[in-house]
């Protein structure tokens, strides 16, 4: 999913600027080496949907990151990511999540290479966040990204951030494979993607952000122009007895807020955005609260309330979405132990069709170096009409373990 | 925090300052224990006025009851900021989970103190809600108001008596939160030795008015013959027998940190 060629670039600037400060500096060129490891195991606890799907799934994958300091506030950072997966061939997977060179002074930063972005303020729902895309595949959430070549300009000032980015080459959504759960009722066919613009993947999207802090609220402005990253899927009938669907990436303009403000007790937050380009305009939005009892039940343990809401206005014959018109409520955990035990647990229920997704995680540490994840979904009374009713058969257990090194 | 500058160094308002200069020489009968209080801590905090900004290296060693130890490292920035609170930086190197996370604060002497969390796995940067600060830091037995910068203005004072501990001779103080609605403590009551105002010892009383946690701090340096620091802070929950120690190492001043270190983007680019 690497393309040579743009790796080898940054490969390439990264030897170059080896050699150029190994003469300068023959010591204290700070590196770090580090990773993690993880095993993860699903348990699926309905009978499968469609054909070749499994019962339960296994998969090991494994992060490192390198970091080299240059000194003089220059750096190079790489990160990579593999997974193997027992079942489904479109998770075994690898990327390039980050291999980026930062500079910076007390003006300005750059950064150029594959970066990673995140705007947003919600817990449920990322709407906003649009830098990077999402590696569907391994993660539900939407939580994972690929790694997005760029070149960053950051200037921060008394009175907030402006950001430039240039993205010269699109990253394609990743989609679960024929023997994958939580897919669409006809496989994904990513390797038939079509673009709307003639550039395809090479259209340079641009996108600029403007953030600042006022009195004790955190905002976010933004305008992206380019590739839209969640696909349009469509059809594919040219062999009739196997039917796919392939990704449509459109050109869109989007103009997004994000906002995090805290007012007395209560932490509020809220995303939306207006788009164009595909089918009609429309435009989403989400926000909601965070509230915090700390030490309840005359412990260190912190209990937080979290509630949520998302509207969506888009088309929905062209376009589909989960999150139309739902609802979302949080309980968090932090039981602030030695093993720090955290639980989540989170529901949301679609106000028209009310097909409802239960969700809980939980976590903790054992030892220094080890966390255990313990995961679970229920999709209940899932509506046909509703586009996740393609997962109603994908109740599941995860159980994950990451040794950190 | 984590400037843990339990030490009371916030900066005083001009105004509170003129007062207690032209008011000092009149009261020396009629200084009420109140008046007194404030006035120690406010010499404790003049004391440290003026160190500019300072980093360190620090290892928390959580323990619980059957002595099972824990420990987390965390690098600290800490800047004075001229007529309002600290604004300090802590970045967890350990546990190996939580590398990188960092929290960012930004105290005020009035009004809430403004904090931050950045989450590297997701490069997240999140708004925390400084009211929750009777809440545990990290797991530990010190919660977010007692590793805040101790911002004069934060409580009112009373002073109590002197007494000798650990052959120092000291000032021992009550101290009440201004912000009683979410502090955890009805009051604390605080050892300052007479010779140099540092803190030796503070005492947290809950919302039931009952012991809580002690603190003992030992091991002070002076740094640039002005600025003590604590090598030692020790916490102990006497309700839970759990306890928290704190290390520190690598104090340096005038590392030449400013504002722009203490920014959204520089908190992205943290290590």
């Amino acid at each position: 999913m690497i393309s040579p060629y743009r790796s080898s670039t940054v490969a390439l600037l990264y030897l170059l600027l080896c050699c150029s400060t190994l003469g300068i500096q023959q010591t204290s060129q700070a590196v770090e080496l580090r990773g993690d490891l993880s095993l993860e195991g699903f348990l699926f606890l309905s009978d499968p949907a469609w054909k070749g799907q499994e019962d339960q799934s296994a998969s090991i994958a494994a992060n490192i990151e390198f970091y080299h300091d240059f000194q003089n506030n220059l750096s190079f950072t790489l990160e990579g990511f593999y997974r193997q997966d027992s079942q489904d061939k479109e998770r075994s997977h690898g990327d390039l999540r980050l291999a980026e060179f930062l500079y910076y002074n007390n003006n300005l930063e750059i950064t150029a290479g594959f970066g990673r972005i995140f705007w947003g303020a919600t817990e449920f729902v990322h709407l906003v966040d649009i830098i990077n895309q999402t590696d569907q595949v391994d993660a539900l959430d939407g939580e994972e990204k690929f790694g997005q070549p760029m070149v960053h300009v950051s200037v921060p000032g008394d009175w907030g951030v402006v950001e430039a980015f240039a993205l010269p080459w699109f990253r394609e959504r990743s989609f679960p494979g024929v023997e994958g759960r939580f897919r669409t009722p006809l496989p994904v066919d990513t390797d038939n993607a079509q673009y709307e613009s003639s550039s395809e993947e090479h259209h340079l999207d641009l996108a600029f952000r403007y953030a600042t802090t006022l009195a004790s609220a955190d905002i976010g402005l933004y305008f992206f122009q380019g590739t839209a990253r969640d696909p349009v899927l469509l059809l594919n009938l040219d062999s009739p007895q196997s039917p796919t669907l392939y990704p449509y990436y459109q050109q869109i303009n989007q103009s997004g807020l994000d906002l995090q403000l805290a007012a007395g007790e209560w932490l509020l937050k809220g995303e939306a955005y207006y788009r164009t380009g595909q089918s009609r305009s429309y435009a989403a939005t989400t926000f909601g609260f965070e509230y915090t009892f700390t030490g309840i039940a005359e412990s260190m343990m912190d209990l937080g309330l979290i509630g949520e809401y998302v509207f969506d206005d888009r088309d929905n014959g062209w376009l589909p979405t989960v999150y139309e018109n739902d609802i979302m409520g949080g309980l968090r955990l932090a039981v602030n132990d030695m093993a720090d035990s955290t639980l989540l647990l989170g529901v949301i229920r679609d106000l028209d069709s009310g097909s409802t997704i239960i969700a809980l995680e939980s976590s903790r540490r054992l030892g220094e170096n080890i966390r255990l994840n313990l995961d679970a979904s229920f999709f209940i009374d899932m509506d046909y009409s509703d586009p996740a009713y393609a997962m109603a058969k994908d109740d599941f257990i995860k159980l994950e373990m990451v040794w950190y090194w | 925090m984590i400037s843990f500058s339990i030490s009371n160094r916030s900066l005083l308002s001009a105004t509170l300052c003129w007062l207690l200069l032209i008011s000092s020489p009149l009261a020396v009968q009629a200084e009420t224990a109140e008046e007194k209080g404030l006035a120690i801590a406010v010499e404790a905090h003049l004391r440290d006025e003026g160190f500019g900004d300072y980093t360190s290296d620090m290892t928390m060693t959580l323990r619980n009851k059957q002595g099972k130890e824990s420990k987390r490292a965390i690098r600290g920035k800490t800047l004075e900021v001229a007529d309002d609170g600290d604004k300090s930086l802590s970045i967890f190197d350990t546990p190996r989970d939580v590398k990188g996370t960092a929290f960012l604060s930004f105290s005020h002497k009035v009004g809430d103190d403004e904090q931050w969390l950045y989450l590297p796995a997701l490069k997240r940067v999140k708004r925390i809600n400084s009211r929750n600060k009777s809440g545990s830091f990290m797991g530990s037995e010190f919660a977010y108001e007692d590793i805040a910068s101790q911002e004069v203005e934060k409580y009112n004072y009373k002073h109590l008596r002197e007494e000798e501990l650990g052959g120092l001779l000291c000032y021992v103080s009550e101290s009440y939160p201004v912000d009683k609605k979410n502090s955890g403590y009805t009051r604390r009551i605080t050892w300052l030795d007479k010779e140099e105002y540092r803190i030796q010892k503070v005492e947290y009383y809950d919302r039931k008015k009952s012991l809580l946690k002690t603190l003992t701090v030992s091991g002070y340096q002076q740094y640039l013959g002005k600025h003590w620091r604590a090598d030692d802070m020790k916490m102990v929950n006497h309700q839970t027998g759990k306890s928290t120690s704190l290390h520190w190492e690598n104090y340096q001043f005038n590392t030449g940190l400013t504002e722009v270190d203490f920014n959204s983007t520089s908190l992205k680019r943290i290590r």
